[in-house]
């Protein structure tokens, strides 16, 4: 009896996380993802005190469940990475990806940490409903001064839209980092970079948040 | 004989490495829109000192002592005197309309704003946009040139750089008398645009692993960013393969600088 309800239960398992795997890259389009993200987001920061405070767990989980899932962190450092991707092994593939996953959930973090009553308004997307790369167009308004550009670029892959790439101020992240990696493959070689972000990410991971000014 | 030629010869090897090292491309890795590399890094010391002792320290009293309305007051005040030249820049960039936008908000502000303290043109929904003769150049269609750290100024490029002269003539506050209230002005202004980037140069201390190039890279892409007004043309960049280009997926943001480029 006791085997073939677990075999029951593991079908129904499966059957059910089968669904939800199919179910969750839904037809969801680019711009509305990125819309309900930041939403989902800033709508957490201004209902949690504790994360307007600076508590670091708390922001870090906001970040790895709210907005890593849609990362496609390793597009992001094969981009950075540049032509020297292909030279890397796989394994210090993955462990470049990772270390530059966390540098960037820190700093997503921090600067989350900094949000008081911004606003975000999203430009109309200027693409075509075939296109698996696109760019979502959007500003934060804040209190003083100029709105801040926040742009997005998203692919299309097997799991729905991926972001792999944000813009701040007119300044895309990835590129920004190109260089950075590049010199400094060139001077340690991956393994090099791999620990200069693993000991970035131990320092942040010591210190705390600065909580905002006012 | 072989005396006088080898000593030539280590004068030309000298003379060879001078010039290297001068234009920074004894190491590997250049960035063909950084060949002034070598001095831009000594003033970005320079300049990091002088923040880290002076400056940050001002600015972050300033935020934390001055009452929030006297800030928004000093921000709004510069602010309005650079609407003038944004006028002035976004006609000459052709942008007729930016350009009389930015001429209402500085007479709204300057006559019913009380002489620019309250922005009130923002609230009834003035668009504020950031024109300088750089940008105006750039629309004109001068590339860039390499990146140039200003001592004290902080990044720029050769072209901006170049402008810096009509920004200077072009903004209002040059002309205030007596001296001692226009340089008190003038440090007030920088007091404040520092502050207002606190929260940015702190992210950025988080997030880079080297200061001195992510902000080149990020002031050059900034930059490029506001010539083309958020619009900058892409490329069609497929990682790998547009990082083989010119060795660096920068290559979008300025055309390569006429001297030769080791490659």
């Amino acid at each position: 009896m006791k085997p073939v309800m677990q075999m029951f239960a593991a079908a129904a398992a499966t059957v059910a996380f089968s669904t939800s795997v199919f179910a969750a890259p839904s037809a969801e389009a680019p711009d509305t993802l990125v819309k309900r993200i930041s939403a989902d987001v800033i709508d957490s920061v201004k209902a949690d005190k504790d994360i307007q405070a600076g508590n670091r767990t708390k922001i870090m989980d906001l970040v790895n469940s709210k907005i890593l899932p849609y990362v496609d962190a390793q597009k992001m450092t094969q981009q950075a990475a540049g032509r020297h991707w292909r030279s890397a092994t796989p394994e210090q593939q993955q462990k470049l990806t990772q270390e530059f996953r966390t540098l960037l959930v820190y700093t997503y973090a921090g600067a989350l940490s900094t949000i008081k009553n911004e606003t975000v308004e999203f430009k109309p997307m200027r693409s075509s409903p075939a296109d698996t790369d696109v760019e979502v167009r959007s500003q934060v308004n804040v209190a003083r001064g100029e709105p801040i550009t926040l742009n997005y670029r998203l692919s299309k892959g097997d799991q729905g839209w991926k972001i792999y790439d944000v813009n701040v101020l007119g300044a895309w992240l990835v590129q920004t980092y190109t260089s950075t990696f590049n010199s400094e493959i060139s001077k340690s070689g991956v393994d090099g970079l791999i620990k200069r972000l693993a000991d970035r990410n131990a320092q942040l991971a010591s210190k705390p948040l600065a909580a905002p000014a006012k | 004989m072989n005396h006088t030629v080898t000593l030539s010869r280590l004068r030309a090897c000298a003379a060879a490495v001078a010039v290297l090292a001068l234009s920074g491309c004894a190491t590997t890795a250049n960035n063909p829109q950084d060949p002034l590399e070598g001095y831009n890094r000594a003033v970005f010391s320079f300049n990091d000192a002088v923040d880290r002792t002076v400056l940050k320290p001002t600015a972050t009293a300033y935020k934390k002592v001055v009452p929030g309305f006297a800030q928004t007051g000093v921000n709004n005040f510069f602010g309005n005197l650079s609407d003038a030249w944004s006028s002035v820049n976004n006609l000459l960039q052709g942008k007729g309309e930016a350009s009389a936008t930015d001429f209402g908000r500085f007479a709204l502000n300057s006559t019913f704003g009380i002489f620019g303290l309250l922005d009130i043109a923002s609230e009834a929904g003035m668009p504020k946009h950031n024109e300088d003769f750089g940008q105006t150049l750039g629309k004109w269609g001068v590339p860039s040139g390499p990146y140039l750290m200003l001592p004290l100024l902080g990044p720029s490029t050769v072209r901006d750089t170049a402008a810096l002269p009509a920004d200077f003539a072009g903004d209002i506050w040059t002309y205030k008398d007596p001296t001692h209230v226009r340089n008190i002005g003038v440090g007030v202004r920088i007091i404040d645009k520092r502050a207002s980037l606190l929260d940015a140069s702190s992210l950025m201390e988080e997030a880079a692993l080297d200061r001195y190039e992510f902000l080149r890279d990020g002031y050059l892409q900034r930059r490029q960013s506001q010539v083309y007004d958020g619009d900058v043309p892409r490329q069609a960049d497929d990682g790998a393969a547009a990082a083989d280009a010119a060795g660096d997926a920068n290559s979008q943001v300025v055309p390569q600088p006429a001297s030769p480029e080791k490659k």
